[in-house]
């Protein structure tokens, strides 16, 4: 439940950050099949965690030397919303002047998913369909030997 | 803006790395995989704060809008959201399919299990 309002809140931070379709995708498919799939993953097995037989502590000094390796790396990466970022220099400039005319669609995340970078599209969803068969094959075979253990 | 221009940055790795801590330091299957869910919406979130630009809008054209927000991370993380889900619902179904074998969802029983074979 918590999962479901933290991909919603994150939905939130997206739309603010001027991402509307990416804020979308995270309202439709993170707050809402994710939360789905949780829910009844925990339906189909235990609901309760176990407590913990050992103490916390290692993983606790391993986050906190990871955490303060990564804040030492940010130190000389361009600030936030900074317009001179090389972020913005290279690739990007061209599909915001050239998209509209190229493609002709007003939206230039729409142009460059479906258009530019089809190839990626195309990855995508392979890789929901490799998904896909991964999960029909290891709930399917479940049922089939549930069901010939029945017949045994 | 000095140091406190990096803020977005620091977010992201404070959710990355409680996402990181629940990873190792639980033995709980789904809890595990609710802990890779953070640190790769942290992830989204530092690549979608890159594209941000002060004073810029959403990527579609509009008349009188000259500044737009960087498209490209939008269009990278909308694929990488999609087959986030599509990888957690893989890794689910290994947990429920786990918990049938060894009745358990808890690392260290299932290693357990495994031993006394």
């Amino acid at each position: 439940m918590l999962f479901g309002i933290y991909s919603l809140l994150s939905a939130g931070i997206f739309l603010v950050l001027d991402a509307l379709d990416v804020a979308f995708i995270e309202a439709a498919v993170g707050a809402g099949i994710s939360t789905v799939l949780m829910l009844s993953t925990l339906a189909l097995t235990e609901r309760k965690e176990k407590e913990p037989r050992h103490k916390a502590v290692l993983p606790l000094l391993v986050v906190l030397v990871t955490g303060a390796a990564l804040v030492y790396g940010t130190l000389d990466m361009p600030d936030f919303g900074d317009p001179k970022a090389p972020v913005h220099q290279h690739v990007a400039p061209r599909y915001i002047q050239q998209s509209p005319a190229e493609i002709g669609v007003p939206n230039m995340v729409t142009s460059v998913l479906a258009s530019y970078r089809g190839y990626d599209t195309l990855g995508e969803v392979t890789v929901i369909f490799t998904a896909g068969v991964g999960v029909l094959a290891l709930i399917a075979d479940r049922r089939r030997t549930r069901r010939r253990r029945r017949r045994g | 803006m000095g140091i406190l221009g990096h803020y977005n940055y620091w977010i992201v790795i404070f959710l990355m790395m409680v996402g990181f801590y629940i990873v190792i330091s639980h033995g709980n299957l789904v809890k595990k995989i609710v802990g890779l869910n953070i640190f790769q919406a942290s992830v989204f979130i530092l690549y979608i704060s890159m594209g941000k630009i002060h004073g810029g809008t959403a990527p579609i054209v509009a008349e009188g809008v000259s500044r737009y927000s960087n498209p490209l991370p939008h269009v990278l993380i909308l694929t990488a959201i999609v087959v986030g889900v599509a990888t957690t619902a893989l890794g689910l179904a290994l947990v429920v399919r786990i918990n049938e074998a060894y009745g358990t969802v808890e690392e260290d029983e299932i290693h357990a299990k495994d031993s006394s074979l």
